[in-house]
């Protein structure tokens, strides 16, 4: 129904529900067969945790596979081969209380329904040794960013291990998804991670959208898709000057934020929000694609594209840029892949993931160019932001041209298809934003998964600076620009 | 060579600062809604029903300007299109109560300067802000109240990275459980005479994140001396609020 989110749907009233050792077989069969997992999840039902998986072929299709699983008897981990289930598997526990035998690692992922007391009694990783210290750093931080700690265990300078500690954030915002109409569901899905408005927010409709058999239409869909670019836009630009004042670049620093101030002014003109609030509704847009707007959106554009060809000219040249974020933070291809690391930070250690590419919809009629670099470090994530930036104004500039899209009143959905189980995937400025809905057997919503792209890449920061010097840290953190309360929830 | 790039970069800059903040206006923003007094249609609730923090109230039609999200969901409903959300950022205030936009309501609402604050504040103001639950839209707007655009520094209004440097506390998000402690060591650890500022929705009232998961009694014990709204508020209406607290013209 919506065309250009990549989506999995699931008729439950049909689908077979495996046992687990047949599940983990057939997961562990997909995963050495090259396949890539989309998610892993769970929801408690009587003494059962309904496990499931998604997942998908290197063509982009995706395969939805459930268990029932015994809470108490568990499964075995699929972890130590597999490290990037790593987040999911300490996730299902802590949210269903599920056995997972033999895990590595079940720390909460963000100490769900716990307080602080609980999260300091927390027995942090130790590094032994005669010269080895330890660095804690957070939950608050020297900046006006969000919360979470970092323990750096060290030898001299020079990182051995990070361990982070995340869930300061934690609002219980599954648990409230659950409590609302859902019709009324977007406001609050705007605030998930508050800085990928339109990611999550476009995949939560395209799911409901789905449920409820309605199809939003071309026009509605351009104009969700012209909101998601403006978002990365404006978002690149906001790492990008965080990143130049980390590393004392001062005219990267000014210069790209002031024109994060014109992209998400320009959102603010098409939808009255300047983080796109409001633009996506349940059934369509509300975006003014008036013609006075449409040559704002186009003179905006071509403002970016012409100030960003200089300062991008004078950052990347910059000697003193170069050495600083060169062979820093380096993430192999490797390392990416084996931890399931996605978006600007998994294209930057040269892997293509790019859910954009395998929507379709209106991404084949009116694609927008793929970047990778194979680099891994500072530098490389940094200049695939620069070349993001470049593709995402190019096709702006390309739609501004065209006639603006016929606005429409967004198309009533009506009640949503009972025993269903719908996933969307949209790809949000930091990568893949992933909501899966259920619907139970009177169309109600009975379950709703959320997982934003920083689930999956903080331990990806975490590995790439390993080795680092301690002062790398903050440029590291600044590249990957995670969110907190994308994890928290 | 790279001397001239760094000069192209900077005479591409010219000036981007906003040279009068206080007149400021960005069109087209959803800001300080205005409630006309027409008539309501019979036993109408609609605004009611769609808000999704319970900001909207009847009889008079009435806004809680500490629950909004400035959706527009209300303005939408409303069969009479009683509601206008208008481009105005100015909206503050020094108490709870006086966050409410009532029918018929004009004035803008303003922080209300005190001489105290001026004296003390006046000529430097060093903010420690702390988000406990924040979705990263408040501090980016905040962050942005210093920036080249906003620069509230021309005012002596600055971030600072240490609570023991701050004047006040700025709050965001919805105070988690979790951010219990910290927020309380943040605050323990300024000197006096030191204030708390309440920023957005989820700080004021909770807003769209009120549940079991925070803890707020913090709040209750200090009290906030300056409530910012929005969700999240414009870097137009953070600045012009402490701007109005200091009794700035």
């Amino acid at each position: 129904m919506s065309g250009s989110v990549l989506q999995a749907r699931v008729d439950l009233s049909h689908a077979t529900v495996a046992d687990p050792q047949a599940f983990r077989a057939d997961l562990v069969a997909k995963l050495r067969g090259g396949e890539r997992l989309v998610t892993l999840f769970g929801r408690r039902a009587g003494d059962d945790a309904l496990v499931t998986a998604v997942t998908q072929r290197a063509d982009g299709a995706l395969a939805v596979s459930r268990a029932a699983v015994n809470v108490a008897h568990g499964y075995h981990e699929l972890t130590t081969d597999f490290p990037a289930l790593h987040c999911f598997e300490r996730e299902l526990h802590e949210q269903t209380g599920l056995r997972i035998a033999g895990h590595p690692w079940l720390k909460p992922l963000r100490f769900e329904g716990g307080d602080q007391a609980a999260m300091n009694a927390y027995p942090w990783y130790q590094v032994t040794g005669k010269e080895v210290h330890e660095v804690a750093v957070g939950p608050i931080h020297a900046g006006v960013i969000e919360p979470g700690s970092f323990r750096f265990m060290c030898h001299g300078e020079q990182v051995l291990h990070l361990e982070i500690h995340l869930g300061y954030q934690h609002r219980g915002v599954e648990k409230r998804l659950l409590g609302k109409p859902p019709r009324a569901l977007l406001p609050l899905v705007e605030t998930i991670a508050g800085d990928t408005t339109i990611g999550h927010s476009w995949a939560s409709a395209a799911a409901l959208e789905t449920l409820a058999g309605v199809d939003v239409g071309e026009g509605a869909e351009r104009l969700r898709a012209v909101m998601l670019e403006l978002e990365r836009v404006g978002m690149h630009l906001a790492g990008l000057s965080g990143l130049a004042m980390d590393i004392g670049h001062l005219q990267g620093a000014s210069t790209y934020g002031r024109l994060r101030t014109t992209a998400i002014n320009t959102s603010l003109r098409l939808c009255g929000s300047r983080f796109g609030r409001g633009a996506v509704r349940p059934g369509g847009a509300r975006v003014d694609a008036s013609p006075e707007r449409w040559a704002e959106l186009k003179k905006n554009v071509a403002l970016l594209q012409r100030d960003l060809a200089g300062i991008n000219e004078l950052f990347t040249s910059a000697r003193t840029v170069r050495h600083r974020l060169a062979g820093v933070g380096v993430l192999s291809t490797e390392q990416a892949r084996a931890l399931g690391v996605v978006g600007h930070a998994a294209r930057a250690s040269g892997v293509p993931s790019d859910t954009r590419r395998q929507a379709g919809g209106l991404w084949n009629a009116l694609p927008i160019e793929p970047v990778t670099c194979a680099g891994g470090d500072c530098l490389a994530r940094a200049q695939v932001r620069i070349a993001e930036l470049d593709a995402s104004l190019a096709w702006l500039a390309r739609r501004a041209d065209e006639t603006p899209p016929r606005m429409e009143a967004p198309r009533p959905l009506g009640p949503l298809a009972p025993r269903q189980l719908v996933v969307s995937i949209v790809e949000g400025w930091r990568g893949e934003v992933v909501h899966a809905l259920e619907t139970g057997e009177d169309g109600a919503l009975i379950h709703y998964k959320v997982q934003d792209p920083s689930l999956r890449n903080w331990l990806g920061l975490a590995v790439a600076v390993r080795g680092n010097e301690i002062s790398d840290f903050p440029i590291c953190n600044k590249s990957f620009d995670l969110s907190y309360c994308g994890n928290d929830l | 060579m790279s001397r001239f790039k760094a000069l192209r970069v900077r005479a591409a800059q010219g000036r981007q600062y906003i040279p009068d903040l206080r007149a400021a206006t960005p069109a087209g923003h959803r800001g300080r809604p205005v409630i006309s007094s027409a008539a309501c249609a019979e036993g109408c609730a609609a605004c009611v029903e769609v808000c999704p923090t319970r900001a909207v109230a009847l009889g008079p039609v009435a806004i809680d300007l500490g629950r909004c999200v400035f959706c527009n969901l209300c303005a939408e409903a409303c069969p009479p299109k009683k509601i206008d959300f208008t481009p105005a950022t100015q909206m503050a205030a020094t108490s709870r109560d006086a966050l409410l936009v009532r029918e018929g309501d004009t004035q803008a609402l303003r922080a209300r300067a005190h001489e105290t604050f001026a004296k003390l504040f006046g000529r430097s103001l060093k903010l420690r802000q702390v988000s406990a639950g924040g979705c990263n839209a408040c501090e980016l707007e905040l962050n942005a109240a210093a920036n080249v655009n906003f620069d509230m520094g021309r005012f002596g209004i600055d971030w600072v990275a240490s609570p023991r440097h701050a004047d006040a506390l700025v709050l965001t998000g919805p105070l988690t459980k979790t951010m219990r402690d910290a927020v309380r060591l943040a605050w323990d650890a300024m000197p006096e005479p030191r204030f708390l500022v309440a920023v957005g929705a989820c700080t004021i009232s909770g807003g769209l994140h009120e549940g079991p998961a925070n803890d707020r009694r913090f709040l209750d014990d200090v009290g906030p001396t300056l409530y910012v709204p929005g969700c999240p508020p414009h870097p137009l209406t953070f600045v012009n609020a402490v701007l109005d607290l200091l009794g700035a013209p």
